[in-house]
């Protein structure tokens, strides 16, 4: 359970990610056809019999780049999903608590041992080949995670097997949010000529809109709150009746029963009361290690906000900290807390 | 020392049959079909057929309603079904509810179930990113929360972690201790995710962080899979096939300023006043105090709450569970053996319904680390909500 990232991924290396997984259909002609079409592959001993015999074959033989097509999902199982293998779900942890969120294929190197002909039926295997070192590339810092797929006919032969090698890295620079900035698809790297191969794919392209953060569910008792946030302002519900201060508020005051109430607009000084630092899972929205904290107002009542401009390492339960405005997007401001003495005017 | 039961409810019913599916990671079936399973499975232990049946109880977030329970099982009519809401905090309670409608003759046989998949399916972990919001006043209170990213049980819980050990000096070692015995026991038991896999403090140590100061060690698992139980009179308990476990106790409770799983709002958020409610109601009811009970099974979603469980219900003062659990109470020969099947942290999580199980195991004493000389076994649910608690007890 021990050890360092880069020893817990090599750890990985001879395991079994994916494991014996059936094409969902035979060899066949249509599937030929319409990929030959697509790849504008017009040699003729993939749609025709006669062509294909007088090539020394005994029928038509599939593409043999099409080896891997054979064992795809398909869309709608793709983007279903399904349950990883443990070793799959493992490395998948492990990239994440790297950070290592971004992913470039470099290599794909393909063996074919024989051709394969209609009414064949292919299975195929995944397994961990190697994890190299950290190594720092220009897209970014990471690790190359090399696979190979083992393709093996209805007769348990090995018909041909792919090396499959992915950069998986933190981007360089994170964009800042709502910015689109995108990094440069580099073939070459300082550290390892990597994607000197093609085609290598592109980056993914990770600088799509920020999503984002949760949204409030607004209702009759809770609306003037974050209505009065969109123009910074942090309002306590005050009862009217018995000028107890209340939140979260409520239509209703629980001391005194009375319905009446008003709000107080808080003085922004406050105190941590409790907080903690989210790292998994990372949802989209925030930056982590996230610090979210229930912070004591002057007034009395406590609230749950984010600290911002503190190492999280720095907080203390008892600190003294002043209100901060989050404005995450047109229809939502948040407030939240930055350690006394540090305001920023 | 033990008095007399104050309770009418103390006694009356009985805990017959238990029943469960395998624990998974992916159970490849349906909900409803694990629920079924599970139900059957409960029912044949017990000896009695799906025919008897006229009673089921199961949590508000149940997916399997009880009539697409009862038609796949051939349970025919029903004159009692309920749910109880809060999650995890409804475990015990629907045994309460079953104990209560065979006390009161509102059905013979009622069969408690909770089925899911957990894993594979809707992962609870997650907590509420992708949640629907509607305005509802149930989904309102999220509003105070998740626009700030606190999302997920294991943070929810984290800041209640924070601030117990602010006051007792509570160290992340004292919650390792917790998920360490856990393992241990989960070893032992064949039943177990976790069977043949302690973990060392050192491991616990390791293990990354989720939400400070929770580690991944620290979190119970997710899992696929169903567990039901079987509750009779006492009387006809009696006339079964296994030794009853009785229900001694059967407790509800929700505190002042209670909320979701972020109940930050009061005065002091150190300990658990639901839980210590619920206690209290227990040894009234059945006239039995702390030291009447010989084993207990915990609610561990997440290690911290286990320690303020202890203290509100009387195993040790506020702030000494960390003591109480450093010197090895918790396990086999120590002063309260817990969660003997592993916990949720190493047998499953099946939201607290495989600890009930246990503790019928406990009684019958057939569990896979089964303690010498246990009469009554304390088994609580869901902490950080409105919770429930039993006192299951032999003859």
């Amino acid at each position: 359970m021990g050890g360092s990232l880069t020893e817990r991924l090599q750890a990985l290396a001879g395991r079994e990610l994916t494991a014996e997984t059936w094409a969902q259909d035979a060899v066949n002609q249509p599937m030929i056809r319409h990929w030959a079409e697509a790849m504008g592959d017009r040699n003729p001993i993939h749609l025709d019999e006669d062509a294909a015999r007088a090539a020394g074959r005994d029928g038509v033989v599939a593409p043999a780049t099409m080896l891997q097509a054979w064992t795809m999902r398909g869309y709608a199982a793709t983007v279903a999903g399904g349950p990883a293998s443990p070793a799959a779900a493992e490395l998948a942890a492990l990239l994440e608590e790297g950070g290592l969120t971004s992913v470039v294929a470099t290599d794909s190197e393909l063996e074919f041992a024989r051709e394969l002909r209609l009414g064949d039926r292919i299975s195929v295997t995944e397994t961990v080949e190697s994890v190299s070192p950290e190594k720092r590339t220009a897209l970014g810092t990471g690790h190359f995670v090399t696979t190979v797929k083992t393709y093996r006919d209805q007769d348990g032969e090995v018909v041909g097997t792919q090396r499959w090698r992915l950069l998986r890295f933190r981007p360089e620079r994170p964009a800042a949010p709502g910015t689109a900035e995108q990094p440069e698809p580099t073939a070459g790297t300082e550290a390892e000529p990597a994607a000197q191969a093609e085609p290598a794919v592109q980056p993914e392209p990770a600088e799509k809109p920020r999503p984002l953060r949760p949204r409030p569910a607004t209702n009759r008792d809770n609306a003037f709150w974050f209505e009065a946030c969109l123009e910074h302002r942090l309002l306590i519900q005050r009862c009217t009746a018995c000028g107890t201060l209340r939140h979260p508020p409520g239509p209703c005051c629980g001391v005194c029963r009375s319905f009446d109430w008003d709000t107080v607009e808080a003085s922004g000084r406050g105190e941590v009361y409790s907080f903690v630092v989210n790292h998994h899972p990372r949802v989209p929205a925030f930056d982590y290690p996230l610090v979210v904290a229930v912070v004591e107002l002057a007034e009395g009542t406590r609230l749950i906000a984010n600290l911002v401009d503190v190492e999280p390492d720095r907080i203390r339960i008892g600190m003294p900290v002043v209100l901060e405005w989050i404005d995450a997007d047109p229809q939502l401001s948040l407030p939240a807390f930055r350690p006394a003495g540090t305001e920023k005017n | 020392m033990a008095s007399s039961p104050t309770s009418p409810l103390s006694g009356a019913a009985a805990i017959v049959g238990i029943g469960a599916t395998e624990f998974s990671k992916d159970s490849g079936r349906s909900e409803l079909q694990l629920a079924c399973e599970a139900v059957l499975a409960a029912l044949d232990d017990a000896g009695i057929g799906p025919e008897e049946v006229d009673g089921l109880t199961t949590f508000t977030m149940e997916g399997n309603p009880e009539i697409a329970v009862a038609r796949s099982c051939g349970i025919g009519e029903l004159s009692f079904f309920s749910r109880v809401g809060y999650g995890g905090g409804a475990a015990c309670a629907t045994v309460q509810q079953a104990a209560m409608a065979v006390a009161t003759g509102a059905a013979q046989v009622v069969v408690c179930y909770r089925a899911f998949n957990e894993r594979s399916g809707e992962r609870f972990g997650t907590g509420m990113q992708d949640r629907p919001m509607a305005s509802t006043a149930d989904r309102a209170q999220y509003s105070w929360f998740t626009p700030f990213g606190l999302l997920t049980p294991a943070q929810w819980v984290a800041m209640f972690a924070r601030r117990y050990m602010h006051r007792y000096g509570a160290t992340g070692d004292d919650f390792g201790r917790v998920a360490v015995v856990a393992r241990k026991h989960a070893a032992n038991n064949p039943a177990a995710w976790f069977h043949g896999r302690p973990i060392t403090l050192e491991d616990h140590r390791n293990s990354r962080w989720i939400a400070e100061p929770l580690r991944l060690l620290d979190c119970c698992q997710e899992t696929d899979g169903g567990q039901a139980l079987v509750v009779v009179s006492a009387e006809r308990a009696r006339d079964l096939r296994h030794k009853p476990a009785i229900v001694r106790a059967a407790a509800q409770g929700s505190g002042e300023d209670q909320q979701m799983m972020t109940s930050y709002y009061r005065p002091d958020i150190t300990g658990i006043p639901e839980m210590g409610l619920v206690g209290r109601q227990l040894y009234a009811q059945s006239g039995l105090t702390p030291n009447d009970v010989q084993a207990a099974v915990l609610y561990d979603h997440f290690t911290p709450l286990v320690l303020p469980q202890l203290e509100e219900l009387g195993f040790c003062k506020p702030g000494e569970a960390k003591d109480f659990i450093a010197d090895g109470h918790l396990e086999l020969g120590g002063r309260l053996p817990s969660n003997t099947h592993g916990g949720q942290i190493g047998e499953a999580y099946l939201h607290g319904v495989n600890g009930i199980a246990e503790g019928v195991r406990l009684i019958r004493g057939t569990s896979y680390n089964q303690p010498e000389d246990v009469h009554n076994v304390l088994v609580t649910a869901g902490t950080a909500v409105p919770t429930s608690a039993l006192i299951l007890g032999a003859e």
